[in-house]
C-alpha cells in the first residue's frame, strides 16, 4: 500500500498506521496532505523526492541518519528558522520551502 | 542514609536509551533524582523508539522477539518520571560541557546546567564506508530506514538495496520484507567464511545467534554475501541501481530506487571527548572509544554507559547503565545494589560483540579502494582525491587533514565521515594502521545551534 498524497511523486511509502488523521502543510506554496504524527522529513518526502538541494553539489539531499546526528536533513521555512526534519514534528498549516526564500543572500 | 532534599547531590544522565534509562532506575532506587536529558520526544532510544501518539502497531510487531524488554523499559521511565523520581528534559540536546556544567539547548532555548556527577549514555549510529555515489538523495543509513519503518510505518524507496555488514543488515531486511517493503538486495561485504569466524564468540548466546541464523533463511534468493560494492548509479532524483561484483567475481547490477547502508556501528563519544575522558584505539571496532573501568568509571565525576562506550547493543547497554548508576552510588557513599551477576553477564556479553565484529568486519580495504572522485564527507562534497592531496601536503593525521581539506568541519562533525578517512588517510601516508592518523578532537557545540540560542542572556540554574 502506497501513499494515497503524491503517488509516483514522493520517495516514501506508507506500508502501514496509515488511519491517522490528515493534516495540511504546504511545499513551495502548494498545499499538500500528510497524517498526524508525520514528521517534516517523511511529510515532505512522501511528496516529493528530496527535502532540497546540496549546498556543495549537483545532487539533491533527503536526509540520512533520521536520528538527529547527521543534520543533512534541515529544510527551509517561508518564515522562521529552517528545521531539522527529521526530528521536527509536522504541525498543521506548516510552509515548508525546498529552496532559501527570496531575501536570504 | 536518608538525604535531605538540598543535600541530594545533583546526577546528570545524557541519554534516554537503554543505558540511560536503567541508570535513571538505579540512582532513583538510590534515593536520587536524577536529571535526564535526551534529543527523542519519549524515551526508549533508538533501538526501542517509540512512534508519535496515534500510532498503533503493538510492541510485539514494532520490537519482535524484543518486545518485553522494550515495554519494560518504557514503562519503567514513564512510571519514575511521572512520580517525580526523576526529571526528563526531552528534546533536548546536550552541545558542550565545561567546567563541571553543560550546556543544554531544548525547547526553551539554551541554558547552562550543573552537575555532581554525570553519566553519559549517547549511544551509536551506523558506521557507514563510503561507496561512489552515497551523497545522492535516496540513500540512508541501515538505521534510518530502521527508524523510519519503526516510527513512522514506512519504507524510504519502492525497491530497497541493503549494503554493508552486521546484525542490523539482516535483521531490517527481515522487517521491512514483514511489513510488505520490497527489498530487491541484501548485500553483505563480508565473505562466509569470515562470517563463521566469528562464530566461536556468537556462542556466547546461541539464542541470539541462531534468531540471525533463521532470519537469513527468510532472505534466499536476495542474500548475497562477499561482494564488493562498486558504485550507487543515480539520477536527478536519487539512485537508480547499485553495481557491485558478487563473490564469484561476477559484475552484477540491481535496479532500485534507494540504498541503505550500514557497517555495524560507531560510538557516538562527542560529549565524553569534551568532558576529558582518555581515548584508545580498538583494533577490534577500528576505531577510538573512551576509556573507562570495568563499571563505566572514566574519571573526574563522569561515568558512561552503553553502545557510546563499548558497542555491547541494547541488552549490554541495560547492564552497563545499571553498572555505571551503581558505580557513582558507591563514589559518593551511598547505598548501592551489588553488582556481581551484572559484571558476569557484561564479560559475556563483551564476548560475544567481539564476536559480531569478528564476524561483520569494517571493510577496510574498500577505503584505500575508493576512486578518488568518491565523496568522502557528505555534507561539503570533499572527495577521496581530495583528502589523498591534502595528505600529500600535510602529513597524515587527521586534524591536519581536517584544517587543510575542510574533511570532518561540516555539519555533522565527522560522525559519518571520520572512520572512513581516516583509513584513507593512513593508507596515503603508509600508516599500517588507522590508529597512527590520530583522533579528531571534539569540538562544542556537538550538534548545529541557532546562534539566537547561544547569544541570549542564558538562565543558569546552578
Amino acid at each position: 500500500m502506497s501513499t494515497a498524497a503524491g503517488e509516483g511523486a514522493g520517495r516514501l511509502v506508507r506500508l502501514t498506521e496509515v488511519d491517522r488523521a490528515p493534516l495540511r502543510f504546504f511545499l513551495d506554496g502548494a498545499e499538500q496532505q500528510a497524517l498526524t504524527g508525520d514528521t517534516v522529513l517523511s511529510a515532505v518526502l512522501s511528496v516529493a523526492p528530496a527535502l532540497r538541494r546540496s549546498e556543495f553539489g549537483p545532487e539533491a539531499r533527503a536526509g540520512f541518519c533520521l536520528m538527529g546526528a547527521c543534520q543533512d536533513c534541515w529544510i527551509w521555512q517561508e518564515d522562521g528558522p529552517r528545521l531539522r526534519a527529521c526530528s521536527t514534528p509536522l504541525a498543521e498549516g506548516m510552509r515548508l520551502l525546498s529552496a532559501a526564500p527570496g531575501e536570504w543572500p | 542514609m536518608a538525604l535531605s532534599e538540598a543535600a541530594k547531590p545533583r546526577i546528570v544522565v545524557v541519554g534516554a536509551g537503554p543505558a540511560g534509562i536503567r541508570a535513571a532506575e538505579i540512582l532513583a532506587a538510590g534515593g536520587l533524582v536524577p536529571i535526564v536529558i535526551d534529543e527523542g520526544e519519549r524515551a526508549g532510544g533508538q533501538i526501542y523508539r517509540r512512534p508519535p501518539p496515534g500510532f498503533t502497531r503493538p510492541a510485539e510487531v514494532l520490537y519482535g522477539s524484543e518486545a518485553a524488554k522494550a515495554v519494560a523499559l518504557h514503562q519503567t521511565f514513564d512510571a519514575m518520571a511521572a512520580a517525580g523520581r526523576l526529571v526528563h528534559h526531552p528534546r533536548s540536546s546536550v552541545i558542550a560541557i565545561a567546567d563541571g556544567r553543560l550546556q543544554v539547548i531544548g525547547d526553551a532555548g539554551a541554558r547552562w546546567m550543573s552537575y555532581d556527577r554525570l553519566i553519559l549514555a549517547t549511544g551509536a549510529m551506523d558506521r557507514v564506508m563510503p561507496v561512489p555515489g552515497w551523497e545522492n538523495a535516496g540513500v540512508y543509513g541501515l538505521g534510518a530506514m530502521q527508524i523510519a519503518l519503526k516510527a513512522q510505518g514506512a519504507a524510504l524507496g519502492r525497491s530497497i538495496v541493503l549494503a554493508g555488514s552486521g546484525p542490523l543488515l539482516t535483521l531490517l531486511a527481515v522487517q521491512l520484507l514483514k511489513a510488505g517493503g520490497q527489498v530487491a538486495a541484501v548485500l553483505d561485504t563480508t565473505p562466509m567464511r569470515r562470517q563463521l569466524r566469528g562464530f566461536a564468540g556468537l556462542s556466547a548466546r546461541p539464542l541470539f545467534a541462531l534468531r540471525g541464523l533463521m532470519m537469513r533463511r527468510r532472505l534466499a534468493g536476495i542474500y548475497h554475501a562477499g561482494v564488493r560494492l562498486e558504485r550507487i548509479e543515480a539520477d536527478g532524483r536519487g539512485p537508480v541501481a547499485v553495481l557491485w561484483r558478487d563473490g564469484a567475481g561476477r559484475n552484477r547490477r540491481t535496479p532500485c530506487d534507494a540504498v541503505g547502508l550500514g557497517w555495524h556501528l560507531r560510538a557516538e563519544t562527542r560529549l565524553a571527548d569534551l568532558a576529558g575522558c582518555d581515548f584508545a584505539y580498538d583494533e577490534t571496532w577500528r576505531q577510538w572509544l573512551p576509556q573507562a573501568d570495568g563499571m563505566g568509571r572514566a574519571g573526574r565525576g563522569v561515568y558512561l554507559a552503553g553502545d557510546g562506550l563499548r558497542i555491547l547493543g541494547a541488552d549490554g547497554a541495560e547492564v552497563a547503565g545499571r553498572l555505571a548508576a551503581a558505580a557513582c552510588l558507591q563514589d559518593l557513599d551511598l547505598p548501592a545494589p551489588d553488582t556481581a551477576v551484572d559484571e558476569r553477564r557484561l564479560a559475556r556479553l563483551g564476548r560475544f560483540a567481539r564476536g559480531i565484529a569478528e564476524a561483520f568486519p569494517w571493510p577496510v580495504e574498500a577505503a584505500a579502494g575508493l576512486p578518488d572522485e568518491t565523496v568522502v564527507c557528505r555534507c561539503e562534497g570533499v572527495t577521496a582525491g581530495e583528502l589523498r592531496r591534502t595528505v600529500d601536503f600535510g602529513g597524515g593525521e587527521v586534524n591536519r587533514v581536517k584544517s587543510l581539506g575542510r574533511v570532518g568541519m561540516g555539519r555533522c562533525q565527522g560522525r559519518y565521515c571520520e572512520l572512513a578517512a581516516a583509513e584513507i588517510v593512513a593508507d596515503g601516508a603508509g600508516h599500517a594502521c588507522a590508529a597512527a592518523a590520530g583522533r579528531l578532537r571534539g569540538q562544542a557545540p556537538v550538534r548545529p545551534a541557532p546562534i539566537s540560542a547561544l547569544v541570549q542572556d542564558v538562565a543558569t540554574d546552578g
